[in-house]
C-alpha cells in the first residue's frame, strides 16, 4: 500500500512561501496530476516529497509513515526529471541498474528487472546505447526504464514531457499512461499543460500561487470548477469571462451583458443565483463550445444573439470565431460550414444550461 | 508596365540583380585567421625551434659569428653529455617526483573541495568558494618571504628543517595549484546538471559515491584539463626552488639548469639549450595524449541537448 499524505504541508525559500499550507490524499495505485502555472509550487510539492527539498512545516507521509526527515533513498520513490538526468558516461543498461547496484541486489535479479522494463518501455534493443546517441524520446523511456526496475511505492514525475516535441508528447503521454496501467504504481506527475493534465489523471490537482485551488477528476474540474483560476485554467481555449449583471425583470432572472444583450437564467440556478440580484463584480463564465453557429432546433436555454466577428480561425473540425461583447472579447466554436466571416455580423447561439457565475471579488464560483 | 504579368508558378528564373556573396565573406574571414594564425605559429614556434638548433652546435661554433640559423657540423655531444651527467638525471628525477606527487595531492584535495563547494550547500560555500580563488591572485613572489619565517619557525619549534630539500617543494606547489585547479573544478561541476546528482540521490548513492561514479566519470575532461595545468606549473616553477634549494642533489630541473650550466659569466649555451629543450619534453608528451580526452565533450547527452 503506498497512500501519499499531505498534511499542513510549507516550503518557505528565505521569506518567500513557496508552498502555503496544503493538505492532499493521494490514495494507492493513483495517478495525481499536478497542475498549475509556473511559480505556483508544483513542482516544489513534488521535490518534497521525493525528499530533494527540505519541509518547513506540517507533514509528509508515504505508506503511512511520515517521511519528513527521511533521505530520499530510504523513501522507496523514483523520479523522472524533465532534462532526464541520464547518467551520461553509462549506458541504457548501466542507467537502469544504477540503483539495483547501489543496493546491491544480485545480478541475475538486476537482469531481470531491467530486461522486464525494458520490455514494457520497448528499449530492449538499445540497452548498449549511450545516452548521446538516443533521441529524446528514447531518452525519455530510459528515464522511466530507470524508475521503473527500482519497483518503487511511488513514481514522481517532473516535467517530464516538456522538452519533446509537440508529436512526440503526444506520443509519450500515451506511453506514460500505459506504463501505469500495466505497473499500477501510485504516481505524482507535475506539469503546466492542462491537456497533459487531463488526459493522464485519475485526479487532477490545480495549484496556484503556493495553494491548491481544486482538486477532482478530469470532468469534475472542466465541468463544475469552484474557482475563476480553475474555471480559466482547465480547457482550451479558455472558458470566456464575460463581466455581467443580474437583474429581475417581469418575474425573469436574467443575466444582462451589455445594453442590448441579455439573457435567461435556465430555471434551475434561478434560486442559487437571485441572491446575486444587482450585485457589481459578477462574471458570466461560459465556455467557446457553448457558444456556437444557430440551429433549426431550440433546446431548452438556448437563446440566439448576432454579433459581428472580429477574427475567423479555421481549425478544421470546427472554426473558432472571436467576437466582443460590450468591451471583452469572446471566442465561440461554430460549424466550418456555419459561413463565419471576419468583420462581418453573424447569427449565434449561446447554451446558458452550462454556464458558472463568478463573483469576481473573491473569485469563487457562485 | 501596369499590365505586367504575375510571374506563373511554372517560371523558373527570378530576374533581378544579384548582390553580395556569403562565400566570398567567408573566404576573406578565412584568409585573416589563417594570417593571424600562421602569425602567431611563428612567433611561439621561433624560440622553440632556435634552441634545437644551438643544441646541435659545439660552443666553438655558437660563439663564431655564423648564420645562427645553419648548423654547419651538426653534434649531439650536449645531449650525450647532459644524459651521461648525474646531475642533470638528478634534477630530472627531482623535476620528475615532485611534479608527479604534486598533481596527485593537488587533485586529490581539488576534486573534494570543489565537489563539496559547488554541490553541498553549506554556511560559508559560496564565500569560501570566492575565499579560494583570492587565494589565487596572491603571487608567489610576496608568499616566499613569510614562508621563509614559517619555515623557522618550524625548524625552532618541532627541530624539522625543511630548506634546502627538493621534498619541501611537494608542500609547497599545492600552495599555488590547489586554488586554481579547485576553482577550475568548482566551475566544472556547477556545469553538470543539478539533476544528475539528485537522480544519483534517489538512486541511493552517498555523496561519495556520486562524487566517484557519477561527477569524476562525467567531469573528466575538467580533471583531465585541471590536471595539465597542475603539472605545467609544477615542472616549471622557478622561483620556490630557487628559493628554498641549493644544494645540487636538491635542485629541480628549471634552477638545476641555470645554476650548474653558468658558471660565473661562463654560459654553456649548448648545454643551456640541450637542457631546456629535454627539460620540455615531458609536458609536451603529456598534452599529446590529454588533448584527446581534453577536447571530447563527455557531458554530452546528460541531459537534452
Amino acid at each position: 500500500m503506498a497512500q501519499v499524505t499531505l498534511r499542513k504541508v510549507v516550503k518557505m525559500y528565505d521569506e518567500v512561501q513557496a508552498v502555503r499550507g496544503i493538505d492532499l490524499d493521494i490514495t494507492d495505485k493513483e495517478f495525481i496530476v499536478l497542475v498549475g502555472p509556473s511559480g505556483c509550487g508544483k513542482s516544489t510539492t513534488l521535490r518534497m516529497i521525493a525528499g530533494l527539498e527540505e519541509i518547513s512545516g506540517g507533514d509528509i507521509a508515504i505508506g503511512g509513515d511520515v517521511v519528513n526527515d527521511v533521505p530520499p533513498k530510504d523513501r522507496d520513490i523514483a523520479m523522472v526529471f524533465q532534462n532526464y538526468a541520464l547518467y551520461p558516461h553509462m549506458n541504457v543498461y548501466e542507467n537502469m541498474s544504477f540503483g539495483l547496484k547501489l543496493k546491491r541486489t544480485p545480478k541475475e535479479e538486476i537482469d531481470k528487472r531491467v530486461k522486464q522494463a525494458a520490455q514494457i518501455l520497448d528499449i530492449t534493443e538499445l540497452l548498449d546505447r549511450k545516452p548521446k546517441q538516443l533521441s529524446g524520446g528514447q531518452r525519455q523511456r530510459v528515464a522511466m526504464g530507470r524508475a521503473i526496475v527500482r519497483d518503487p511505492k511511488v513514481f514522481l514525475f517532473d516535467e517530464p514531457l516538456s522538452n519533446l516535441d509537440a508529436k512526440l508528447r503526444v506520443q509519450m503521454r500515451t506511453e506514460i499512461k500505459k506504463v501505469h496501467q500495466k505497473v499500477r504504481t501510485t504516481t505524482v506527475y507535475v506539469t503546466h499543460d492542462q491537456v497533459e493534465a487531463m488526459t493522464l489523471a485519475d485526479r487532477v490537482v490545480v495549484m496556484n500561487a503556493g495553494l491548491i485551488e481544486q482538486v477532482g477528476s478530469p470532468n469534475d474540474l472542466y465541468h463544475s470548477p469552484t474557482t475563476k483560476f480553475v474555471a480559466g485554467f482547465i480547457g482550451s481555449p479558455a472558458m470566456n469571462f464575460i463581466p455581467c449583471q443580474l437583474e429581475q425583470a417581469a418575474g425573469v432572472l436574467r443575466v444582462r451583458l451589455s445594453d442590448t444583450l441579455s439573457f435567461p437564467v435556465p430555471a434551475d440556478r434561478t434560486a442559487r443565483y437571485t441572491p446575486q440580484v444587482g450585485k457589481a463584480n459578477l462574471i458570466l463564465g461560459l465556455r467557446p463550445e457553448h457558444i456556437t453557429e444557430t440551429r433549426p432546433h431550440v433546446e431548452p436555454n438556448q437563446h440566439d444573439f448576432e454579433n459581428p466577428i472580429d477574427v475567423v480561425e479555421p481549425m478544421g473540425m470546427e472554426t473558432l470565431v472571436y467576437f466582443t461583447i460590450a468591451g471583452s472579447e469572446v471566442c465561440g466554436r461554430v460549424n466550418p460550414n456555419a459561413g463565419a466571416t471576419a468583420e462581418k455580423p453573424m447569427k449565434l447561439r449561446a447554451d446558458l444550461s452550462n454556464m458558472h457565475l463568478i463573483d469576481d471579488s473573491t473569485g469563487k464560483v457562485l | 508596365m501596369a499590365n505586367a504579368t504575375i510571374a506563373s508558378p511554372t517560371a523558373t528564373t527570378i530576374s533581378g540583380r544579384r548582390y553580395g556573396s556569403m562565400s566570398r565573406d567567408r573566404k576573406w574571414a578565412l584568409r585573416w585567421s589563417y594570417f593571424f594564425l600562421v602569425l602567431f605559429a611563428i612567433f611561439f614556434l621561433t624560440p622553440p625551434i632556435y634552441m634545437f638548433i644551438t643544441s646541435l652546435k659545439t660552443s666553438a661554433e655558437i660563439s663564431a659569428e655564423s648564420n645562427p640559423w645553419w648548423v654547419y657540423s651538426p653534434t649531439l655531444a650536449n645531449y650525450i653529455e647532459l644524459l651521461t651527467q648525474n646531475t642533470y638525471l638528478t634534477f630530472f628525477r627531482n623535476s620528475a617526483i615532485v611534479a608527479v606527487l604534486t598533481v596527485i595531492i593537488t587533485m586529490a584535495i581539488s576534486v573534494i573541495a570543489a565537489f563539496a563547494l559547488a554541490r553541498m550547500k553549506f554556511w560559508g560555500s559560496a564565500t569560501l568558494a570566492t575565499g579560494v580563488f583570492l587565494t589565487y591572485l596572491i603571487p608567489e613572489t610576496l608568499l616566499f618571504i613569510p614562508l621563509f619565517k614559517m619555515f623557522a619557525w618550524v625548524n625552532e619549534t618541532f627541530d624539522i628543517q625543511l630548506m634546502n630539500h627538493w621534498w619541501t617543494l611537494i608542500i609547497l606547489y599545492p600552495t599555488l595549484t590547489v586554488p586554481f585547479c579547485t576553482w577550475i573544478m568548482i566551475g566544472y561541476f556547477a556545469s553538470i546538471p543539478k539533476e544528475l546528482d539528485e537522480a544519483a540521490l534517489i538512486d541511493g548513492a552517498t555523496w561519495i559515491q556520486t562524487l566517484t561514479k557519477i561527477f569524476i566519470p562525467v567531469a573528466l575532461p575538467g580533471i583531465i584539463a585541471a590536471t595539465i595545468f597542475c603539472f605545467t606549473v609544477a615542472w616549471a616553477q622557478f622561483l620556490y626552488p630557487l628559493a628554498f634549494t641549493t644544494s645540487t642533489t636538491e635542485l629541480v630541473l628549471p634552477v638545476g639548469i641555470v645554476t650548474t650550466l653558468i658558471k660565473g659569466d661562463v654560459f654553456n649555451w649548448g648545454q643551456i639549450m640541450t637542457g631546456a629543450l629535454l627539460g620540455a619534453a615531458p609536458p609536451l608528451i603529456i598534452y599529446a595524449f590529454l588533448m584527446d580526452y581534453y577536447i571530447a565533450g563527455l557531458t554530452a547527452g546528460a541531459t537534452k541537448g
